[in-house]
């Protein structure tokens, strides 16, 4: 044992944390919003599609959701280069893993959300004369919407979470903020300490905010 | 480039077997110890309650990649010397005991509470009701998101090879290093990863169907 606790040095390079807790949150919001989109389009595809596009949609999410992150990061950011004429930043690659990445996770969330909007809402608004368009955008979707939040809730935090992954290809997010601190100080229990607290508070800061959206938009039972 | 990686077969599959080594261990470890925290959980003192409950929410609270490095890390700078090989396990293991906490509280707290009442009209005592009541039907509940877990303890592993150590992930890294065939050999790899874990959430999801009890 015998190991001192000493924050001194955590704090004087406390700015490689806190930029990077800030681009970690950067990444998981940019990614998330691509991956909605994606999650909705493919889910409401889905629903309404016939056999071949079923199973193309299904098998783009049962592969993503069946391979370890890291090595779709690898991929995108090492492995397609060398085939198609591309370049980007190790941050562009990220997003567009974890965009990609989480649009699979949310096409299942949309999907099962869509499937329990109960029938007799859509008869009602083929009843009162709605085009299909419309009963989508106001029947169909804003019901699937309250459905879904917890499950949508949980799958941001532990997306928010993943971004730690990005610093395996040295995107400066928290985690790897932690590593340049570990290597640069060997402060290493206190930077851990930190990152932790600065993860822990972050991400249950986000849940809570999300619960009371939850709570605002409950689905009436 | 086909001969190449025939050539590296050999080497990936020793990667392969410590990735399923690794996975088996963190698989085992955290059962047993996910199922003790979880009964205590529902079960225990109130102490032992929230000591597994921050313990749990903690865990899950963190990436599993900043428990790793500070396990890894922070281990031999307390004084304790691990080989990585252990240090990984541990993380890994300390990861999934908490989700299985989580699966084994959420498979008790799905049976009803009449089935309890019951237990306790006809007379049996805590632990009759525990081992011939409540646990044969919680177990069915625990089973398939417990298999579907597994995949992510397969998942998880991948992350071992940020500490050096010769996992399928590495030794693909590896390979690449030495033909600089970057693209088929992730694609292998992701073949090979995603084999694995679809035969898991296939069986997961087959055991959901078969277990399913009449209430549902």
């Amino acid at each position: 044992m015998g190991y001192t606790l000493n924050f001194n040095l955590i704090w004087r390079h406390f700015d490689k944390l806190w930029g990077g807790l800030l681009l970690s949150l950067e990444l998981a919001v940019i990614s998330i919003a691509i991956g909605i989109v994606i999650g909705l389009v493919l889910a409401v595809w889905y629903v309404s599609a016939g056999r071949v596009v079923r199973t193309i949609i299904a098998g783009y999410v049962e592969f993503i959701r069946n391979v370890p992150l890291i090595l779709l990061v690898y991929l995108v950011f090492y492995g397609v280069p060398t085939v198609i004429d591309l370049a980007y930043s190790a941050p562009t690659s990220f997003v567009v893993t974890l965009s990609v990445y989480s649009g699979a996770y949310l096409v299942e969330v949309f999907r099962s959300g869509l499937e329990a909007v109960p029938r007799g809402q859509l008869d009602a608004g083929k009843a009162i004369g709605l085009t299909p368009w419309q009963r989508l955008i106001h029947v169909r979707l804003p019901t699937m919407l309250r459905i879904t939040l917890p499950a949508l809730s949980n799958t941001f935090i532990s997306l928010f979470k993943d971004t730690s992954i990005a610093s395996v290809i040295s995107v400066p997010e928290l985690t790897y903020g932690a590593q340049w601190i570990n290597f640069n100080t060997f402060r290493i229990v206190e930077v851990y300490l930190v990152t932790t607290a600065m993860y822990l508070v972050t991400g249950y800061a986000l849940l809570f905010a999300l619960r009371l959206v939850e709570r605002r938009f409950r689905a009436a039972r | 480039m086909l001969s190449q990686i025939l050539y590296a077969l050999p080497f990936l599959a020793e990667g392969f077997a410590v990735t399923l080594w690794v996975s088996l261990l963190v698989v085992v470890l955290s059962l047993i110890a996910g199922v003790l925290l979880g009964v205590g959980l529902v079960y225990g003192p109130a102490p032992l309650r929230w000591a597994v409950r921050i313990f749990s929410d903690t865990i899950r609270g963190i990436p599993i990649l900043v428990l790793m490095f500070f396990v890894y890390y922070g281990l031999p700078a307390v004084g304790l010397h691990l080989q990585s090989f252990w240090a990984a396990v541990l993380a890994l293991t300390l990861f999934k005991t908490a989700q299985v906490v989580e699966y084994v509280r959420g498979a008790v707290a799905s049976i009803p509470k009449g089935q309890s009442e019951a237990a306790m009209a006809i007379g049996l005592t805590f632990r009759q009701r525990l081992s011939s009541v409540i646990f044969p039907q919680a177990f069915r509940r625990f089973l398939p998101p417990w298999i579907n877990g597994v995949t992510d303890a397969v998942k998880g592993s991948a992350l071992i090879s940020l500490l050096g150590i010769t996992d399928l992930m590495q030794a693909i890294n590896q390979v690449i290093g030495r033909t600089y065939e970057a693209m088929p050999l992730y694609i292998l790899g992701a073949l090979i990863y995603f084999a694995v874990n679809y035969a898991l959430s296939y069986a997961s999801r087959r055991l959901e169907r078969r277990f399913a009890f009449i209430w549902d």
